[in-house]
């Protein structure tokens, strides 16, 4: 899996798919899930995260909204990489993917097929782009700890 | 006619080696070295605040400055009494909103506007409409964005207090008929307000002969340095306000028990040292200008505008939201990819255009989209620069927008 995702090709077609294809895509009207809206970060990119998680496990993920090639398909890989994972695998699967991002040392493994992103950094005009789900996440996951 | 080969070389940016396309003067314009160099001779050569030195060098400085204010009064044909300086459009329309709107409008009262407004037109009268109660309505825009005279009239009543308007939509680049509003607006005992950030680099405006209550333009669109800006007043109006700041400079006396003697208009209204720097880049912008020909300039961006419209039309891949335009903004989306990325895309080969719905969100509801490219032309710009766009346009697919951050 590691040697494909090295491949070009492959990656643009990983995005391409999560793109046009992206899953948990759509939101659901159910208040067991708290959401968060990011619209503030840019006055382009306008999308909503909800996220279930019962017993310290993220149960799902959903998300909606405007946005470009690299939001849409950077959120759409978070959510699957992140269903099913307990908090706190789910915030070291964040940790690596800022870390990623951010051009600094990170544990591929973690970060699977999210990876595709890892030349992200050398385009600053998209970082956002590529963090705006991400971040959305993060900060449901660290408000559902303060709550509790 | 106007010598692009002459004009591209007063400009220092588009002298170097990258190559750049810079299709985003709507945003920005770009500075001549005219212009640099009037903001740096202010540092280098007579550095002084204005009014309030006895000494050779803030004379010289306030007299420039004076000069200047009377520089931008004849560009736009009124009295150097009627135009304030800001820091920008967005300060000028803040001021009309709070000092001018605040006090006039009564509960109840309507405040007539569009669909096409930036936020920095729209805004501060929103605020202002929450704090005393008025209501805000809008003229139905045709289907191609644009105010139609007979719209304008079924949207007009006596309730009306103030029209808020631009002169030429930053999205759509559509230049309203600034001169028929005023008449009608006036005609219902209105105030007509109007945001002209996007129209004074392009062509002449007298605002005489406009008749317009109020009138906001920016230097930094108009070759002028960022941080100065325009607002002008009709006197009468401009007399009856109080400044929005209180400081230095803008009054003549005051005691300890509050009393203030306030200068008289413009200078009220400028407390605090003003952006000196800007207000001459400004003056040195206008004379460049002026020696262009504003006839010229607009006889340019539109001929540039024609040829760009036409080779878009050429390509099967493109939507276009104004195809009817005649000024040098034009909105379009590249079929199926996102505006950013196609934006991201143009970066790439050196093309700068703005992605996104340009500070106007209420106008997605009139052109069904939430997000475009917007391609804007100014003085600098030629048919080559088109031709790459256009190139670039035709081969952008979305595999390769991705390939470019992996």
């Amino acid at each position: 899996m590691s040697e494909m995702l090295k491949d070009p090709m492959i990656l643009r077609q990983l995005i391409m798919d999560h793109y046009e294809f992206p899953r948990n895509h759509g939101l659901v009207d159910d208040t067991t899930y708290s959401q968060k809206h990011m619209a503030s970060e840019s006055c382009i990119d306008d999308i909503v995260v909800q996220v279930k998680i019962i017993d310290d496990k993220i149960i799902d993920i959903r998300f909606d909204g405007v946005a470009c090639t690299i939001s849409t398909a950077s959120t759409s890989m978070m959510t699957e990489l992140l269903i099913d994972k307990t908090r706190l695998e789910a915030k070291k699967i964040i940790e690596a993917y800022f870390m990623m991002i951010d051009n600094q040392r990170y544990d591929e493994a973690i970060l699977n097929e999210a990876i595709a992103f890892s030349n992200v950094y050398k385009q600053p005009n998209r970082i956002k782009c590529a963090t705006i789900g991400w971040k959305a996440i993060k900060e449901l996951i660290e408000e559902g700890e303060v709550n509790e | 006619m106007l010598d692009v080969t002459k004009i591209r070389k007063d400009f220092p940016i588009l002298n170097k080696d990258d190559g750049l396309i810079y299709l985003d003067s709507a945003a920005t314009s770009l500075k001549p070295k005219k212009v640099i160099d009037a903001v740096l001779a202010y540092y280098q050569d007579y550095t002084a605040n204005i009014h309030r030195g006895d000494y050779r060098l803030s004379l010289m400085a306030s007299e420039l400055y004076d000069k200047a204010r009377e520089n931008v009064a004849d560009f736009v044909n009124v009295s150097a009494t009627e135009i304030i300086f800001t820091s920008g459009s967005t300060a000028s329309l803040n001021q009309v909103a709070y000092q001018f709107g605040l006090d006039i409008l009564q509960a109840g009262d309507v405040i007539l506007t569009t669909e096409t407004e930036h936020a920095s037109s729209i805004l501060p009268w929103y605020q202002v409409a929450k704090k005393i109660n008025a209501k805000i309505e809008y003229v139905p825009l045709n289907n191609e964005g644009l105010i139609t005279i007979e719209n304008f009239t079924k949207a007009m009543h006596d309730q009306v207090k103030i029209v808020v308007t631009t002169h030429v939509s930053n999205v759509l680049g559509h230049v309203n008929p600034i001169k028929e509003l005023a008449r009608i607006t006036h005609d219902h005992d209105g105030y007509i307000v109007v945001d002209g950030a996007q129209a004074i680099p392009h062509m002449l405006i007298d605002l005489k002969d406009l008749d317009v209550d109020f009138y906001a333009f920016s230097g930094h669109k108009m070759l002028a340095p960022t941080g100065v800006g325009v607002l002008y007043g009709k006197r009468c109006w401009l007399d009856k306000m109080l400044p929005l700041f209180y400081g230095g400079g803008s009054n003549a006396r005051f005691d300890k028990q509050g009393n203030i003697t306030l200068k008289n208009t413009p200078e009220k209204f400028e407390a605090g040292t003003p952006s000196i720097e800007g207000v001459l880049g400004l003056s040195a912008a206008i004379d460049y200008l002026r020696d262009i020909g504003m006839d010229n300039v607009l006889m340019h961006e539109e001929e540039l505008s024609k040829y760009l419209l036409t080779k878009l039309h050429e390509l099967n891949n493109v939507i276009i939201y104004n195809p009817s335009v005649k000024s040098g903004i034009i909105a379009l989306n590249v079929k199926n990819i996102f505006s950013q990325d196609v934006a991201a895309y143009l970066d790439h080969h050196h093309i700068a255009v703005r992605s996104g719905n340009h500070c106007a969100k209420i106008l997605n509801n009139v052109i069904q989209v939430t997000d475009t490219i917007r391609c804007s032309l100014y003085i600098y710009n030629t048919k080559e620069d088109i031709d790459e766009f256009i190139r670039v346009l035709k081969d952008v697919t979305l595999e390769k927008c991705i390939d470019l951050i992996i």
